[in-house]
């Protein structure tokens, strides 16, 4: 696997040479596809690993790719505080029910971020401590990030909750 | 809160020495303070667990102002964009619409003239002022001072005629544009913006007289609110209350973009990490970027030149040759239908907003419609440690806590 001259790559590559499925470093944003099934102990790694020390999870989020298999890219933005470097951490997951481990035991910051992919996209997080819809609300059918959801659905009427 | 003007007590009581609280037998009471709630500026709901008066936990449910940006997003061209980025921090719009231009220009690999860069930081930084000088006043006014937040309002209209003067609109500015901005100074903006910085400086100075060392604003925010630097790294926290708590990571110095590393400003860090450290930090910032201000505006005066990056790909042709020329006219034609072309690929480029890092990660397949634009919000991400902040103390704790967090509905919820 090619690091593109990140020396973050270079050593994920070293750690798990069996892990990882893809690199790339266009427009300088270092990037490593990990195998979903390794996605908790890559990221615990690179919060870890001393000269690496990715103390903040900046964003998780996650794209459909209506079409492709598998279908869903869950993106994970890392920023070093200490070394001031970043690194993009993706993973593929698959219908029919798309899951991966959470990273909330890694950084407690994941506990929304993964709420939100859940609302939004509908892939579960194995072990997440909340579980739970975050900007919709529980009644609400489906996930609108999806590209098979339309722009226009209307949602059944819920009354109101006491 | 309810005021209750005749009682002057000691304020918080040391429950240890307290014996008569050991034998009160008394049940958790769950309070429902929200969504809209005179004393918290966002719309927000708390559910809080309280025993008397103490907070021993709290469920933050946000998404009431949920409009589905990001599937809006997908649905239009890049340009029809940027109007919903002014709609995610609307205190701040034109912070919000350089973080989405820039992100989409490292797609299209465009660099944009120096000028606009400059006019791009000076809208940016009179965005951040305005933002602060409503999180510093709201939160007096949620601790029961008018004066201050009128002091507060009042700066923050200057700035806004200032971003009128520049843009045309006071709130939704809707200024940048993909490899460009949209106006470049209007004649007159030099004298106006010295006139009303000066202004502001007055008013900055009147706020601290009354606030700064007032004993009941300094009784309500030390010690309150407190975040650890540890915590907020671990929760993901930027900006201003990563500061406060004593981090000097600030994305305009650690990963300067536009020419931020031309200008001479500085980072203030707080100490503590607690509310008092986040209102000191958020007043200097605003100081700062006065400066920042004053140093655009004196570079804009010295250097006229191009505002928008010669790119037919995103930039219009000029109207004299749309007019008159047969392959303008159909460049603008192309170009108002359907909109710049983004090359297939992935960025994520992340500035320092008022609240924290605001990051834009945008997939784009080669087409006139993104793909997908993701906002990092640091709103949402800031409001997720509050109950770390305020577990175990006093529910009027909460008020200030939450002013200073900051949470802007629109950017928490999309």
């Amino acid at each position: 696997m090619e690091d593109h001259g990140s020396d973050v790559l270079r050593r994920v590559i070293a750690a798990f040479p069996d892990a990882i499925r893809d690199t790339h470093a266009r427009l300088g944003d270092a990037t490593a596809l990990v195998d979903a099934a390794r996605i908790v102990d890559v990221l615990r790694f690179l919060r870890d690993t001393p000269g690496l020390d990715f103390d903040m999870l900046v964003d998780v989020t996650a794209v459909d790719y209506l079409g492709q298999l598998p279908r869903f890219e869950l993106v994970y933005h890392l920023l070093s505080l200490k070394h001031n470097h970043r690194v993009r951490i993706k993973a593929r997951v698959g219908e029919p029910s798309p899951e991966i481990d959470t990273t909330v035991p890694v950084w407690p910051a994941a506990n929304w971020m993964e709420r939100e992919v859940w609302d939004m996209y509908g892939i579960r997080f194995r072990g997440h401590p909340d579980p739970r819809r975050i900007l919709l609300y529980e009644e609400f059918e489906g996930h609108p990030l999806r590209k098979d959801y339309p722009k226009e659905k209307r949602q059944p009427l819920i009354g109101p909750r006491n | 809160m309810a005021s209750e003007p005749h009682l002057v007590t000691e304020r918080r009581p040391d429950r240890a020495e307290d014996d008569s609280y050991r034998d009160l037998r008394t049940e958790h009471q769950i309070l429902n303070m929200g969504p809209s709630h005179p004393a918290s500026h966002g719309t927000v709901k708390f559910v809080i667990e309280l025993d008397g008066e103490s907070i021993v936990d709290l469920d933050i449910q946000v998404g009431y102002l949920h409009r589905g940006f990001e599937k809006e997003c997908e649905s239009g061209t890049w340009y029809q964009a940027i109007p919903y980025t002014d709609r995610l921090n609307y205190n701040s719009a034109i912070l919000a619409n350089v973080g989405f231009c820039l992100a989409v220009e490292k797609l299209l690999q465009v660099e944009t003239p120096e000028r606009c860069q400059y006019l791009r930081v000076l809208g940016g930084e009179l965005s951040r002022l305005g933002d602060h000088l409503t999180r510093a006043g709201a939160a007096c006014l949620e601790l029961q001072a008018m004066t201050p937040f009128l002091f507060g309002i009042e700066s923050r209209e200057l700035t806004w005629d200032l971003q009128e003067a520049l843009c045309g609109a006071r709130v939704t500015s809707n200024y940048v544009r993909i490899g460009g901005v949209k106006h470049d100074l209007p004649s007159g903006f030099p004298a106006h913006s010295r006139e009303n910085v000066a202004k502001i400086r007055a008013l900055l100075k009147d706020f601290d007289d009354v606030v700064t060392e007032n004993r009941i604003f300094v009784d309500r925010l030390r010690g309150t609110g407190y975040l650890s630097k540890d915590d907020c790294i671990r929760y993901g926290v930027t900006g201003p209350l990563l500061r406060a708590a004593g981090v000097a990571h600030d994305l305009r110095k650690s990963e300067p973009y536009l020419v931020y590393d031309r200008l001479d400003f500085d980072v203030p860090i707080g100490e503590v990490g607690d509310n008092y450290d986040r209102y000191l930090v958020v007043v200097e910032e605003m100081h700062q970027s006065l400066r920042i201000v004053e140093q655009c505006v004196e570079w804009l005066e010295k250097n006229p030149g191009p505002v928008n990056v010669d790119d037919p790909r995103v930039r219009w042709p000029a109207k004299g040759r749309v007019f008159n020329k047969m392959e303008e006219l159909i460049q603008q034609f192309k170009s108002v239908t359907e909109g710049p072309m983004v090359p297939a690929g992935e960025a994520y480029h992340a500035i320092e907003s008022a609240n924290g890092e605001l990051g834009f990660y945008v997939v784009s397949d080669a087409t006139a419609v993104p793909y997908k634009v993701r906002c990092r919000p640091p709103s949402f991400i800031n409001v997720q440690p509050i109950p770390l902040m305020v577990k175990g103390s006093l529910l009027a704790d909460l008020i200030p806590t939450f002013d200073f967090v900051n949470m802007i509905g629109g950017e928490c919820d999309r």
